[in-house]
């Protein structure tokens, strides 16, 4: 089914997703002409196919549940924040704070995400063939961020757990987050979201583990400037 | 939060359109912004003539016209709504000396050899309808929509500032140490009409480019200088540039296609710019000045 922004209000094309009618068939929609607007597709909550054609502003795709939505085209801050589950695929570049927040599901991103790329996340697994900008994996939980470009300053600044894997530089890394051993396991890992995310030519042992040196999850007072 | 927009031509093609692609973007960052609005054109630059934009507020315009002809010889005006374009080969100095000491109601919004400043409270899209944005034509062109944070909403607390010859600057952000350097530039010799933080950045802007330093190294010694946060649009008599703190919480996105530069706070701005689908969209990155035609 295709939807068109410029036919249709924002809201009643989102509720038109939202209250999918399970009984039928129709999973699949196109969404055209979406022209910048902010928290397309948010709180999608049942399995479907949702292409977006053209860039969208805030918060695209927040709260997914099951959905795999594909934005063909640039997002902006915080794309898939909070997620459940489902796929995000962005095929252009991504603003601040992609995946932020998010618990589950994966965020592809084809170009760069900028600052703040999965600030906070709590189990969602983000992978950008690009670089990301400043303080990305910031506060992050859990889950498992691959960088195939480069990181800004401050990665992974005070990190909790989260396993980073960065293939090129990392201008700096943030408070408690140190380079890590790679295992036989975490190889396997990238292996395995390489492959959902149909990256070929990448090899896994070309990336470099992060991790929390995990100094700050209690209170030490010779750590006080780093709290 | 405020909304940020401008536009330079890498060609003469959209000249016409300027007022039109401009309106356009204040218009779509109404959410951002809906206290008051402002914007900047540089059009018809002239060897010999000064342009002053002055707001008038609720004086008639007329009367206006009778007194300050009988002060300026061969001044020209032209009245849109509250606003008067003035058009003199007077030095500035001497104009802004005259308006200042006999119209204590008339503010002096900006001047220069191309420059033409317009702002007032209200809902952008009412401010740009009673401008009559859509009807401009220029070169290059700078927007803001307002949601006031540290001063009134008033018309001398709305961007773009104008603190010097054709230069003017607008600001999504807040500045911590405006007061400080309020001073010190208030000592150098700057004269500031507001309390509002924008402004000092735009007499810091100044006052850098008053002594020969480039846009650039202008911008550039700013993320030193300033402290906040902010994304600048800064305009000149030939371009523009922008500017975001190292933090970078305050959006920006430029497009930029083989006939003109757009930027705005959030995409949705410039959606109906032609070929937008087909330009570079790319975010400036934190820390770094980015210029056009300077």
């Amino acid at each position: 089914m295709k939807l068109d922004l410029k036919k249709k209000k924002l809201r009643e094309i989102n509720s038109t997703l939202q209250n999918l009618d399970v009984k039928k068939n129709e999973r699949d929609f196109i969404i055209i002409n979406p022209e910048g607007n902010h928290a397309l597709c948010a709180g999608l909550n049942q399995e479907m196919k949702v292409l977006i054609k053209g860039h969208v502003g805030y918060y695209c795709a927040g709260m997914n549940q099951k959905a795999h939505v594909t934005i063909d085209g640039n997002v902006g801050t915080g794309v898939a924040e909070n997620m459940m589950s489902g796929t995000v695929h962005v095929k252009g570049n991504a603003s601040q704070s992609a995946g932020a927040t998010a618990h589950g599901g994966l965020l592809l991103i084809d170009g760069d995400a900028s600052s703040r790329c999965g600030i906070s996340m709590k189990g969602i697994d983000i992978v950008v063939k690009g670089s990301v900008g400043h303080m990305s994996a910031f506060m992050a939980q859990s889950g498992t961020m691959i960088v195939c470009g480069d990181a800004g300053e401050a990665l992974g600044d005070s990190l909790y757990e989260t396993d980073i894997f960065v293939k090129g530089s990392v201008k700096s890394l943030g408070a408690d987050c140190i380079e890590k051993k790679m295992e036989k396991k975490h190889l396997n890992k990238i292996s395995a979201l390489l492959k959902k995310s149909e990256i070929e030519n990448i090899k896994p042992d070309s990336f470099k583990r992060y991790g929390s040196a995990r100094k700050l999850y209690n209170f030490n007072i010779d750590n006080v400037s780093s709290y | 939060m405020c909304g940020i927009v401008g536009i330079y031509l890498k060609t003469k093609k959209f000249e016409k359109n300027l007022g039109k692609m401009l309106s356009g973007m204040l218009n779509n960052m109404e959410s951002r912004g809906p206290d008051s609005a402002g914007f900047a054109i540089y059009k018809d630059e002239s060897k010999k003539l000064y342009k002053f934009s002055l707001c008038i507020n609720d004086l008639n315009f007329n009367s206006f016209k009778k007194e300050i002809s009988k002060k300026l010889k061969k001044a020209k005006l032209t009245q849109i709504s509250d606003h008067v374009i003035l058009k003199t080969l007077e030095q500035p100095k001497k104009v802004i000396k005259i308006i200042n000491s006999n119209f204590p109601k008339v503010s002096i919004v900006g001047y220069g050899r191309s420059i033409e400043i317009f702002k007032q409270v209200g809902n952008p899209k009412d401010v740009v309808k009673k401008f009559k944005l859509d009807s401009f034509s220029g070169t290059h062109g700078i927007g803001h929509t307002r949601m006031a944070t540290e001063s009134a909403i008033t018309t001398d607390g709305s961007h773009p500032y104008s603190t010097g010859e054709d230069e003017c600057l607008v600001h999504n952000g807040s500045l911590s140490n405006h007061n400080n350097l309020r001073r010190e530039l208030t000592k150098k010799g700057n004269f500031f009409n507001s309390e509002n933080d924008t402004e000092v950045a735009a007499g810091y802007v100044s006052n850098s480019l008053s002594n020969n330093k480039s846009l650039k190294d202008t911008l550039t010694s700013s993320l030193k200088d300033l402290d906040g946060f902010y994304t600048f649009i800064t305009g000149t008599r030939k371009g523009f540039a922008v500017v975001r703190d190292e933090i970078a919480c305050k959006p920006a996105v430029i497009a930029e296609t083989k006939n003109y530069v757009a930027i705005a706070s959030e995409f949705q701005a410039m959606a109906h710019l032609p070929d937008v689908n087909g330009a570079k969209i790319f975010e400036p990155e934190p820390g770094i000045v980015y210029s056009w035609g300077n």
